[in-house]
């Protein structure tokens, strides 16, 4: 088995089943439903480009989500001026983000550790407020950038005239809501998954693991290392582009509050979540991450009443008021208290506490049963 | 400061500003925002020097201090509610009146003690900021030092959340206004002091404000300068392997060194409620721009980040004016960001940095 994955197309095939199979194995889960079978798609390839920068090269940014909104606007734009096409709108998107990211790259690569994660997330911080107030005419500030009647999308225009209400995105003629637009989505996953599994495969790769163990004595070897880790947080930034417009794709608007840092915050969690430096980690954490908060977000006290319902009366308000704080609203209070658990108890994420459960199993030292222990085997000193 | 002079000189060159009031005025306007500015990155090089961690929990604790003071004022204002039969509402119904109850028993005192809650409320917040910083350092930090700094910034953040999702769950997602007391909730006429004419006036809370920063900056550097304790904490930021060799325990100075950093944090937030009402996402607002300012004055340099701070609020009011905003719109908005993007590329070590400091 082992070996089979190992060997690309094997991979790839299984990789595409999985995927594209989504909507059948995840319906005993009641994720099946559309909206959030694209979020799912999408937010992996959010992650997996993120775990490229950091997973390779140890550069923790802290500002990805500037690229995720940036590509929405892009896409959006895309809409508005030529074409409802949605091919169009991924590569605009995907190369003005990638272009955002090398002017970006360029001044924070000059520092690394701690100051480069300060200025990533200075530079997000700076683009949330280009978005929201500054550039306004351009992203339509607070409200968020939408379509409207009187966009000029001149190759629609020129070959069909303008119906009536707005149109809504599609891929030569395939409407790009629902079933399709997960498609779509699971379709540059996929190709995602690709190129991020060659660039962990390759001399690339390797020269990126490189910098993240020691840079200095990399540069003593004679690398320079500026170009390969400039390259990396390029491929990254052009990943969370791609991600931004596929969501500009599935809902045709974009607006500041997706370049917030808590957005950044969002998908450094995914990654550490699923397991840095590990290929599918990312994409796994990205799921969770998603499925619990679409989960835990729709909770309400009414709901928790019912879920108490077994509790004697006094008993179950307070259990409803304890819980009350970590559902509906208060699911970012969830976010953070996972965060920190995960980094405190299980820096690897998921993956490494999957490859503890292996050990044990394979050493024969700890007996059933002991997976919970096992994940929090490692104590914080 | 060449970036200032080319701002001023610009601006008067245009003909647009030959008021030299108005150019006062937005120096005074930077002074209290640098001044929090300066208070929050003061706290975080304290922390870095010593510690060696960057805690992104730090504008948590500001928030936490801002949010000491609305505690305080609203357990001050708790309402004692009478029926006035005496009186009648156009109802018929007799008239409610409701008095604090710090009125009922102190009277005139109480009044004024509930007109003073929010300089009052820093004898409140000192030891609670001491002991949330202690306990977070204890409880949490303290793990962290061995850990890559990643992991740090990551735990930190995670904190950081954790604090803010908790406010906004008991105090609301809306920010809470706070009065200053009355006597200072006026303006002063600094214009009639200092010669300048009769239009410069300022209000009279953000020059406490100032002071206030001022005078804390001054009891921190002091309090490290001139008392043992201080030297010790000092040797300990060049060298902690040595001072312990010496037989200090270096490490629990270095938790009263978060303390007082969080207290410094804190108190920055408590002064700062009535110039703007808190809310749960304050702190991450500012702990973004303090981080520039620490980045700016030099990692490690604690007068880098008094200068810095003062400095970028300053220059931050200056690009708020309407002369400059109307020649490109926005300036105000990402100056700060852009400064510190120019300093970064001519001086990567900051203003003040010291060779060394956080360099592989």
């Amino acid at each position: 088995m082992k070996q089979l994955l190992s060997k690309e197309p094997f991979a790839l095939l299984l990789f595409s089943a999985v995927i594209l199979t989504m909507p059948i194995w995840l319906a005993p889960l009641g994720a099946n439903y559309p909206d959030l079978l694209q979020k799912f798609a999408i937010y992996a390839i959010f992650a997996m480009g993120f775990n490229i920068l950091f997973g390779l090269t140890g550069y923790l940014s802290f500002g990805h989500a500037a690229f995720l909104g940036v590509g929405s606007y892009a896409a959006v734009w895309s809409f508005k001026l030529f074409t409802m096409n949605v091919l169009p709108a991924v590569l605009f998107g995907t190369a003005f983000a990638g272009g955002v990211a090398l002017l970006i790259g360029f001044v924070c690569l000059r520092r690394s550790g701690i100051y480069f994660s300060i200025l990533t997330l200075a530079f997000a911080q700076m683009f949330y407020n280009l978005a929201y107030s500054v550039m306004t005419p351009i992203t339509n500030g607070e409200t968020g950038l939408q379509l409207t009647l009187q966009d000029p999308r001149i190759i629609d225009r020129a070959l069909a005239p303008a119906g009536q209400g707005l149109p809504s995105t599609e891929l030569f003629g395939l409407s790009m809501s629902g079933y399709s637009g997960f498609y779509f989505c699971a379709t540059m996953l996929i190709i995602c998954f690709f190129i991020s599994r060659r660039i962990f495969k390759s001399p690339f790769g390797l020269t990126l693991l490189g910098i993240k163990s020691n840079q200095t004595r990399m540069n003593y070897t004679g690398f320079n290392t500026r170009p390969y880790t400039l390259t990396a947080f390029v491929i990254s930034g052009m990943f969370a582009g791609l991600a931004g417009s596929l969501l500009a794709v599935t809902d045709p608007l974009a607006g500041a509050e997706r370049m917030q840092w808590t957005a950044s915050g969002e998908v450094v969690l995914m990654t550490i979540l699923g397991g840095v430096g590990t290929l599918i980690g990312p994409m796994l954490g990205a799921w969770i991450i998603k499925y619990f908060e679409n989960i835990f977000s729709s909770f309400n006290d009414d709901a928790l009443q019912q879920v108490y319902s077994f509790l004697p009366e006094g008993l179950r308000n307070m259990a409803v008021d304890l819980s009350s704080l970590f559902v509906g609203e208060g699911w970012h209070l969830t976010l953070g208290v996972l965060f920190m658990l995960i980094v405190i108890f299980l820096p690897g994420g998921l993956m490494e506490g999957w490859r503890r459960i292996v050990r044990r199993f394979r050493g024969g030292g700890g007996g059933e049963g002991e997976s919970a222990p096992a994940a929090t085997a490692q104590p914080a000193e | 400061m060449p970036i200032l002079h080319l701002l001023l000189e610009h601006s008067v060159d245009n003909g647009a500003l030959r008021n030299m009031d108005a150019i006062f005025l937005q120096f005074l306007n930077g002074l209290d925002k640098g001044g929090a500015y300066a208070l929050i990155a003061l706290g975080l090089t304290l922390v870095f020097g010593t510690l060696g961690v960057v805690n992104f929990a730090h504008g948590a604790l500001f928030m936490l201090g801002a949010f000491c003071a609305v505690t305080f004022n609203k357990l001050l204002s708790l309402e004692l509610v009478v029926l006035d039969e005496t009186k009648t509402t156009a109802w018929g119904t007799a008239l409610e009146v409701r008095t604090a109850y710090i009125e009922n028993w102190f009277g005139d005192f109480g009044t004024t003690i509930l007109d003073y809650s929010v300089p009052i409320s820093i004898i409140v917040a000192i030891p609670v900021m001491l002991l949330i910083g202690i306990a977070m350092e204890r409880g949490l930090i303290k793990y962290f030092y061995k850990r890559p700094h990643a992991d740090q910034i990551l735990v930190t953040f995670g904190m950081a959340i954790v604090i803010q999702e908790i406010i906004k769950h008991y105090f609301g997602a809306n920010p809470i206004p706070q009065s200053a007391p009355d006597i200072v909730s006026g303006s002063a006429n600094i214009g009639l002091w200092l010669g300048l004419g009769d239009n410069v006036v300022y209000p009279w809370w953000r020059l406490v404000y100032f002071a206030f920063s001022a005078f804390i900056i001054a009891a921190v550097f002091a309090f490290l300068q001139f008392t043992t304790y201080g030297m010790v904490v000092r040797a300990g930021m060049r060298d902690s392997e040595t001072v312990g060799l010496l037989g200090i325990n270096i490490e629990k100075r270095f938790t009263v060194v978060f303390g007082l950093a969080a207290v410094v944090a804190g108190l920055a937030g408590v002064m700062y409620t009535p110039i703007l009402p808190p809310d749960y996402h304050m702190g991450m607002d500012f702990l973004v721009l303090s981080f520039v300012v620490v980045v700016v004055g030099g990692m490690g340099s604690l007068p880098g980040a008094v200068l810095a701070g003062f400095m970028l609020g300053i220059l931050q009011s200056f690009a708020s004016m309407n002369e400059i905003t109307s020649l490109f719109p926005g300036i105000d908005q990402i100056i700060i960001y852009l400064v510190a993007v120019v300093i970064l590329l001519t001086m990567p070590r900051g203003l003040l940095g010291r060779e060394g400091v956080m360099e592989e």
